[in-house]
């Protein structure tokens, strides 16, 4: 079975988000990139699968800037076996990503793709969703646990209030949740193998997918700034406070 | 001219944060408070294949080069590990370089793989009481009694002995009278720490108490001549080949631990508030950080010119000096800066900061003085006469 992986480069958790002085959008000009953590999530399951047996081949595939080529590396220093950079200087929003994902599919022909619920610049919560719209294959979206049983998956979600379980036929789209598993760490022979495995370069024209814009950002604003908090000395206090001051009890 | 790290330097960095974050700062206060080794952190790097780096692919290693050993070395103490992370693994990174640079294909088959993989732990006995940075004055033995030899002597300054199971070793092979050149007669062994003739005495001293270092007194040592690496007179020779990578690394893990230093006393003047506003809002607090930033950066591009030269097998004695004497004092003054930002709390172990200023002065004294280097410089990059 063969298993797609998509990854997203995106700013680091680490970073401290900042506005571009116009409003924009964010800077990310010298800024760390890395693997949106959902979708390291979603590569570590697919080398899950293939070390116990149940996948033959992972292909990680990332979309957007020549850089985009470094969080392929990523992920096959993690164990995927080969990588796909769609390479685009457009702005890619899911519906993009989405077509330019079913056409990768239509010409890998994987059993399984698994992707990130979500990726932690725009928190979209779409390309998973869409993509399984537009295959027309079943989806489990928000995975916290998955089996794979001859054709079929069984797929724990994270709903409100409790898990669900769903049953899925192959060909499928799974997305992940963070409880789904831990990432590994790339061990330093691993990077160096992947170094060596292959990525293939293609643009949006490749696929047949025009990867232009439907939504217009009009405006990016930052979050009003928290003021500092206050320490108090006694309980009594504390509830004096959130009665005269804070005015919630 | 590209300022950038590659995809692979940036990847080893990242990877190896990961790692480290496994090892929080209670782990590192604790080994220090117990003064008991780090083997939890040791055996993930090694399983990792972290100690390989800079070895050759055909033993075990990764076949990279200087700079991204110094990379990791500067990741390892940035991450709080500090020199009690860095020097854990110190010299299974690049203390068999003699080795690899002057052993028989047998020798390196024999001694590397076990390094690699972390199996074998080492220690390095050059330095000596009597002797200290004037190296070719050391009076260890080492006579030949047919395909043995027998050492004799006392080294100073052996870290990890307590732990280590192999010790490259420099003794002298030919009495000083006899020789033309001090340098000569001095051989370069690697071999097993028979505890049975080689008393190992923990030195105390000021910081980095989970790494132990030690005096070690030989008594009738025998070593195989099979553990003899390079020719007989010739370790001196040998040695000074692992000398600028040395430097490169030591000054790396001085930047890791200034930088260390600088996030914590940023962290706390931004959170610390007194007099209605963060202190990090005072410019009294502010410029002395602003510099130390500005000198640990400085710094961190010597050592990677030092780097580059060393991996393109360019001279680099200068740059490595002058980046292990940039490095020393700017990662010394970050610490002693994240201190006195802390306040009275700076002294208080669990702001760890106090920690991190003990181990700054390892790689500000080691592995050879401020003085010694800006002699040096003096001597071979300005031209000025020899002054010792």
């Amino acid at each position: 079975m063969k298993i797609l992986v998509p990854v997203k480069r995106v700013v680091d958790y680490n970073v401290k988000v900042r506005v571009k002085a116009d409003g924009t959008g964010i800077e990310t000009a010298g800024v760390k990139m890395s693997m949106n953590p959902f979708d390291e999530i979603g590569v570590e399951e697919a080398v899950r699968l293939k070390e116990k047996g149940a996948a033959t081949e992972i292909v990680a595939v990332s979309m957007g800037v020549p850089q985009c080529a470094e969080t392929i590396r990523t992920a096959l220093a993690m164990g995927a076996d080969r990588g796909i950079l769609v390479e685009t200087d457009a702005e890619l929003q899911p519906l993009a990503v989405a077509k330019l994902l079913k056409a990768i599919a239509e010409k890998e022909q994987p059993k399984l793709i698994i992707l990130g619920k979500q990726a932690i610049d725009d928190d979209m919560n779409a390309t998973g969703q869409m993509l399984a719209a537009l295959l027309g294959w079943p989806q489990g979206t928000f995975a916290s646990k998955i089996t794979i049983e001859g054709d079929g998956i069984t797929v724990t979600r994270e709903v409100d209030g409790g898990l669900e379980t769903v049953a899925l036929t192959l060909p499928a789209i799974i997305t992940t949740d963070l409880r789904l598993n831990e990432p590994r760490y790339a061990s330093l022979p691993n990077i160096m193998k992947a170094r060596k495995k292959p990525i293939d370069n293609l643009k949006p024209a490749d696929l047949g997918v025009d990867p232009k814009p439907r939504l217009t950002t009009v405006k990016v604003a930052e979050p009003p700034k928290r003021k500092a908090g206050v320490k108090v000395g006694s309980v009594a206090e504390l509830v004096e406070k959130l009665k005269t001051e804070a005015k919630v009890i | 001219m590209n300022f950038a790290l590659t995809d692979q330097q940036q990847q080893i960095r990242d990877e190896v944060a990961k790692l480290c974050a496994r090892f929080d700062e209670t782990y590192w206060l604790e080994r220090d408070r117990t003064a008991t080794f780090p083997e939890a952190f040791f055996a993930a790097m090694a399983e990792g294949n972290w100690l390989g780096i800079a070895m050759p692919e055909e033993y075990g290693g990764a076949g990279l080069g200087i700079t991204e050993a110094a990379i990791l070395m500067q990741t390892v103490a940035e991450s709080g590990a500090c020199m009690s992370g860095a020097s854990a693994i110190h010299l299974n990174i690049f203390g068999l370089n003699p080795v690899v640079v002057s052993g028989t294909e047998t020798q390196k088959r024999r001694m590397l793989p076990p390094v690699v993989a972390g199996r074998d732990k080492a220690c390095f006995g050059v330095t000596e009481p009597n002797a200290g940075l004037n190296t070719t004055q050391i009076s260890t033995r080492a006579d030949r009694r047919g395909d043995r030899y027998m050492i004799n002597g006392t080294k100073i300054w052996t870290s990890t002995a307590q732990v280590a199971n192999k010790i490259l070793l420099l003794a002298r092979t030919t009495p000083l009278d006899r020789v033309q050149r001090h340098s000569h007669g001095l051989t370069l062994f690697y071999t097993t720490l028979d505890r049975a003739h080689a008393e190992v005495r923990l030195i105390h001293k000021m910081g980095r108490h989970a790494v132990d270092s030690n005096m070690v007194f030989f008594e009738d040592m025998e070593v195989p001549e099979e553990d003899r690496i390079g020719e007989e007179g010739e370790g001196f020779r040998t040695l000074l080949h692992g000398l600028n990578p040395e430097r490169v690394l030591v000054a790396a893990e001085a930047i890791g631990i200034g930088h260390a230093g600088l996030a914590r006393a940023s962290r706390y003047a931004r959170e610390r508030v007194v007099f209605g506003r963060p202190i990090g809002q005072n410019q009294g607090i502010q410029h002395p950080l602003a510099k130390c930033w500005a000198e640990l950066e400085a710094a961190r591009l010597m050592v990677m010119k030092a780097a580059w030269l060393y991996d393109q097998g360019l001279p680099c004695g200068a740059e490595a000096n002058a980046a292990k004497y940039l490095a020393g004092e700017a990662g010394f003054r970050a610490c002693e800066q994240a201190v006195m930002t802390h306040g009275g709390m700076g002294y208080a172990q669990e702001y760890h900061v106090e920690r991190y200023l003990r181990e700054s002065l390892i790689p500000r004294i080691a592995p050879v003085s401020p003085q010694l280097i800006l002699s040096y410089l003096a001597e071979r990059v300005l031209d000025l006469p020899k002054s010792y």
